[in-house]
């Protein structure tokens, strides 16, 4: 038997590689300590605020005393992205279904294609900033600030995380079943409803999901559309109060029982959100596509 | 008609022959999500008319060049000179860049090439988990822990290395480096992500290629997988920096909220979306401060609108380049 010469990877190359590899391992460990210590302090300083009556009691507001609890920030944040979501992801869905099924290769997909991906990049604040001009200074619907015009800046957020989102997994529907539709003669609204969107329906629960967690989280369009209150407030034309602007307002006044207070929201708020987040990711294993 | 073609079922005429009133459902499907799209294009022009429209008066009064370069931000004595919140976001955005895209390429190095199977798929989900957080939960914590407890290292390593420019001197609290560091952990996860997505598309034979020549692990990234990743990498990256531009509630918890240009990046400044939403209150009875802060949200818009135009350019081209590499090799994958 012929044996063919390797030469042995030489020591420095050895170490090199030991060395990057090495690097790159504590590299990846440098990423998760910072989610181990949020989550860490999340619970050491959060828990402590957390009883019944701190999600039965609003805020006092009071400079002594008694802070209150976060009712109506929850109900506000529940309320304002329940909204949101009610008007962001039939339209986002809707254009999604138009980018693939009726406009695909078209001039106007691109252009609708290019505008979804500016509205993706554009900073939360500016949306606030665009719903202050448009409604709030305007006082539109008899108000200034006011839950609807918090919500429609949290659906304008959503609206390109949806579009996205749908849009990938409708192109992964396989065009056959389309086609299958067809020949049976279903005309293409119902292939849509009937095949098209059942089918990808996973998909779109998952980024609709994600993009109510990422709402949901949103301090700055709210602070200048929905402002910060203390009542709850169930009339969307009223102010509202949110878990993250209430946050933000606490950390604000340096006070330890407020600061106490943003923490068991802060608390709150992500427990909310990263259920959402698990949640969609469980959709998400178990669905077909992708 | 021959006999044999389809004949019409009943009186409602044959699927073949839909009439106009059946046809009309599709056709209103069709124009109405048409219409919602061409909504979507005009939500945004009309978006962007208003933001210019509103910040008119501060750039007729100042000039549009003296409001971007001029570094005096008093809004007291009507002087609105944004520099200082343009170099605030520029340098924590740079800072952010620095300290997350290695961190980030590095994770979706290993989760893609190195890890065991096993730990794979639990680690992209802890990873992505840092994106859940809330901006605010980010300068919650920043402000509580971040800040005092870094504050010592920062000392030591600012009088250590003072002889690098803008590290040397006062160190404090709140500063554009803590700034920085909570902006790369935020974008970390898009970065990596994005990264692991180019990453995976690499070409099987690509890395067994470089392993066949006798390359080691480290090698086989080096020449096969990076050089083929880098677009898409640098595209992740862009998306990045339009995230850390944009970023608002965090930084403004941790800056320091002072409209001077600092010394150094341990010291405190200012950025143009946390000086947004600091000075809004004040702002509501003041139309000329309003204007400026608007015109702040038009400047931020228009950078991150460039940034995001570039990183959608590199990544495009990372997937063209994709696309052709493989059409070829199609079936071995």
């Amino acid at each position: 038997m012929s044996s063919i010469a390797f030469e042995p990877v030489s020591a420095r190359r050895r170490r090199v590689d030991k060395l990057a590899r090495g690097s790159v391992a504590v590299l990846t460990a440098a990423a998760l300590v910072p989610l181990v210590l949020i989550l860490y302090y999340l619970v050491k300083q959060g828990i402590g605020a957390i009883s019944l009556s701190f999600f039965t009691t609003d805020p006092t507001g009071s400079f002594l005393g008694d802070p209150g609890g976060i009712k109506s920030a929850i109900v506000g944040t529940v309320l304002m992205v329940g909204l949101a979501a009610v008007v962001a992801v039939p339209v986002g869905v809707g254009v999604a279904i138009w980018l693939v099924e009726f406009g695909r290769g078209s001039k106007l997909a691109h252009a609708v294609r290019y505008f979804i991906d500016v509205m993706t990049g554009v900073p939360s604040i500016v949306f606030g900033l665009f719903v202050y001009i448009t409604l709030v200074l305007a006082g539109v619907g008899g108000s200034s600030f006011a839950g609807w015009k918090g919500s429609v800046a949290l659906g304008l957020l959503m609206l390109p995380i949806v579009t996205r989102s749908a849009e990938v997994v409708l192109l992964l529907v396989p065009n056959a079943l389309r086609e299958a539709a067809y020949a049976l003669g279903a005309p293409r609204w119902r292939t849509v409803f009937r095949v098209v969107l059942p089918t990808a329906l996973p998909g779109i629960v998952t980024g609709v999901l994600l993009a109510i967690a990422r709402a949901a989280g949103e301090t700055a369009p709210l602070l200048f559309t929905a402002a910060v209150v203390n009542a709850t407030a169930f009339n969307y034309n009223d102010r509202m109060n949110s878990l993250p602007a209430l946050i933000f307002q606490n950390v604000g006044q340096a006070q330890d029982r407020l600061v106490t207070i943003a923490w068991g929201a802060a608390l709150t708020l992500v427990a909310m959100i990263l259920m959402l987040t698990l949640i969609a990711r469980m959709i998400q294993r178990r669905s077909r596509l992708s | 008609m021959e006999a044999g073609t389809i004949t019409p079922a009943g009186e409602r005429g044959s699927a073949l022959h839909r009439s106009p009133a059946a046809r009309l459902p599709d056709r209103l499907l069709k124009w109405g999500l048409t219409a919602l799209s061409v909504g979507v294009i005009v939500l945004i022009a009309y978006f962007f008319v208003r933001l210019v429209i509103e910040s008119e008066p501060v750039f007729k009064q100042v000039g549009v060049v003296h409001f971007l370069f001029s570094a005096d931000w008093v809004p007291s004595k009507n002087l609105y000179g944004a520099l200082p919140l343009l170099v605030g976001t520029l340098i924590t955005s740079v800072i952010a860049l620095l300290l997350g895209i290695p961190v980030a390429v590095a994770t979706a190095l290993y989760i893609t090439e190195l890890s065991p199977r096993r730990i794979r798929g639990p680690l992209t989900v802890v990873v992505d988990l840092l994106a859940a957080v809330p901006s605010v939960v980010y300068g919650l914590w920043g402000f509580f822990f971040l800040i005092p407890k870094l504050q010592p290292a920062e000392r030591w390593f600012a009088d250590t290395f003072s002889f690098i420019p803008f590290v040397g001197g006062v160190v404090t609290g709140p500063n554009y480096f803590i700034a920085g560091l909570i902006l790369a952990i935020m974008i970390l996860p898009i970065a990596s992500a994005i990264s692991r997505e180019v990453i995976s598309t690499v070409p099987r034979e690509h890395k067994e290629a470089a392993l066949a020549l006798g390359a080691t692990r480290w090698e086989m990234i080096r020449m096969a997988v990076l050089p083929y990743a880098r677009g898409g990498i640098a595209g992740g990256a862009m998306l990045g920096l339009g995230r850390a531009i944009g970023e608002t509630i965090a930084v403004t918890l941790v800056i320091g909220n002072a409209a001077v240009i600092g010394h150094s990046i341990f010291q405190q400044g200012y950025t143009l979306s946390a000086v947004i939403a600091n000075e809004f209150g004040e702002a509501a009875s003041d139309p000329l401060h309003r204007a400026a802060l608007i015109a702040a949200g038009l400047v931020l818009f228009v950078l991150t609108l460039g940034v995001n135009a570039v990183a959608r350019a590199f990544v495009m081209r990372a997937e063209r380049g994709r696309r052709a590499a493989h059409t070829p090799s199609g079936m071995a994958a």
